[in-house]
């Protein structure tokens, strides 16, 4: 739901931002019942890690969405960057051979 | 909606890149929350998301009044897993608003400063126990009308959020549906208050769509972005359709002697609400604007030295493992 580092929000008319004792948000991860990997699923505050862990308990798995919670606080998760998207991806683009479908098997080889 | 007349803002930004964000958004691209967006966009969604967020928690008022009267324990333990779930869905939406860079603190002080709106429909009150099955089936009926399609929203985390909170949200609806049929099924009594119930709530769900097309003067800038994604009137008409065979079902009498099925139009035909009543509410004069807004404050105020502690508690613990190692 959330992401990581927030953009800033320069709005003009708000007020400069003020120091805040909030309770840090944290990112939390789910592992659904069929051995699958945690899965993001969304934010919460809370003031520590086995706060985070119950908050997260009682928001993200009221109807038994997991067996497992991990829950990392926000600022300690590096992201890439919106601009890296060319740099990053494209490389990837050009490398159709990397697909089992780049090769033609026939027929008479049998299921491959 | 669960948010109402959300100003939109103009934009003053390089033509350019205001063309490509639009094109991004026409081509169906979610924008997420690093990505380059207009200083309104972000504006207009930090005012939407948040009082969408503000009109979950203060909704929990209403029905939180009942939880303790519920008539039996079986509709108490559903009455509080709605609730609850609410409280869900205002931390979902305060996370996905949190992402354009504002703190969910600021919000709520917003909120509790009375700068920032919710929903018109909570500053009414629950009188007996069938306005749980009233607001079930009618608020959170229109409050889907409206979620269902933003889930096809344009910014990412508030798509997301919508797509979480409208697959517990007919679970709302069905819960109040219920509770409208055991009463209506029952003595005369219990149909009388539930008649009683669908005559108060009728109008106040017909206003959560916000004021009428004609007026509503900040549509135009938010369907171009998609972060609104019908018309007031569209969805007010879907809402009417879907809701007069319901409350026939019922056996239930809507209270508008104008609503009837247009053989023409293929839709039911129906009063406009009272708009000024409406615009009064928004202002602070509702029935129970000045209650709700005490309930949150007091709530906010009583709760500090609990944030606190944990806070404190937390940041010696933190300090004291970084001594121990």
């Amino acid at each position: 739901m959330s992401s990581v580092n927030p953009a800033p929000y320069d709005a003009p008319e708000t007020e400069a931002a003020r120091p805040r004792d909030e309770w840090p948000l944290w990112e939390i991860f789910i592992r659904g019942q069929h051995g699958l990997n945690h899965r993001h699923v969304g934010s919460l505050h809370a003031a520590d890690a086995e706060m985070a862990v119950k908050n997260a308990r009682d928001v993200y798995t009221r109807r038994n969405e997991g067996v497992s919670i991990w829950a990392v606080e926000a600022r300690h998760i590096a992201a890439s960057s919106p601009s890296d998207k060319g740099p990053f991806y494209e490389p990837a683009q050009s490398k159709v051979y990397r697909h089992p479908t780049f090769f033609d098997i026939p027929d008479e080889a049998g299921h491959m | 909606m669960y948010a109402q007349m959300i100003k939109s803002e103009a934009t003053k930004e390089d033509p350019e890149k205001l063309a490509a964000f639009q094109a991004r958004i026409d081509a169906d691209d979610k924008i997420e929350p690093k990505d380059w967006m207009p200083l309104g966009y972000r504006k207009t969604l930090v005012r939407q998301i948040g009082q969408h967020a503000h009109s979950e928690i203060v909704g929990q008022l209403p029905e939180g009044n009942w939880v303790t009267r519920a008539p039996t324990l079986e509709r108490k333990a559903i009455l509080l897993a709605k609730v609850q779930d609410e409280a869900g869905h205002g931390l979902y939406l305060y996370c996905a608003a949190e992402t354009l860079g504002v703190s969910r603190d600021e919000l709520t002080e917003d909120l509790l400063s009375g700068k920032m709106k919710y929903s018109s429909i909570f500053n009414y009150p629950t009188l007996t126990w069938a306005d749980m099955g009233a607001v079930g089936w009618l608020v959170d009926g229109a409050a889907i009308m409206n979620q269902v399609p933003l889930q096809r929203t344009s910014y990412g985390p508030y798509a997301r959020a919508m797509v979480r909170i409208c697959k517990e949200e007919s679970f709302h609806q069905r819960q109040g549906y219920d509770i409208m049929m055991k009463m209506a099924n029952g003595t005369s009594a219990q149909k009388r208050m539930a008649q009683d119930a669908l005559n108060r709530f009728w109008y106040p769900a017909l206003m959560m769509f916000g004021p009428s097309d004609k007026d509503s003067v900040h549509s135009e800038q938010s369907m171009a972005w998609k972060i609104k994604m019908n018309t007031n009137d569209e969805l007010r008409q879907k809402f009417v359709d879907q809701t007069v065979p319901q409350a026939e079902y019922l056996g239930l009498t809507v209270p508008d002697p104008a609503v009837k099925w247009n053989d023409k139009t293929k839709r039911y035909d129906f009063s406009e609400p009272d708009w000024d009543e409406f615009f009064d509410v928004i202002k602070g004069n509702g029935p129970c604007n000045t209650e709700r807004l005490a309930a949150r404050n007091r709530a906010w105020d009583d709760g500090a030295w609990v944030r606190d502690g944990f806070l404190a508690h937390a940041r010696k613990k933190a300090a004291r493992r970084m001594a121990a190692e």
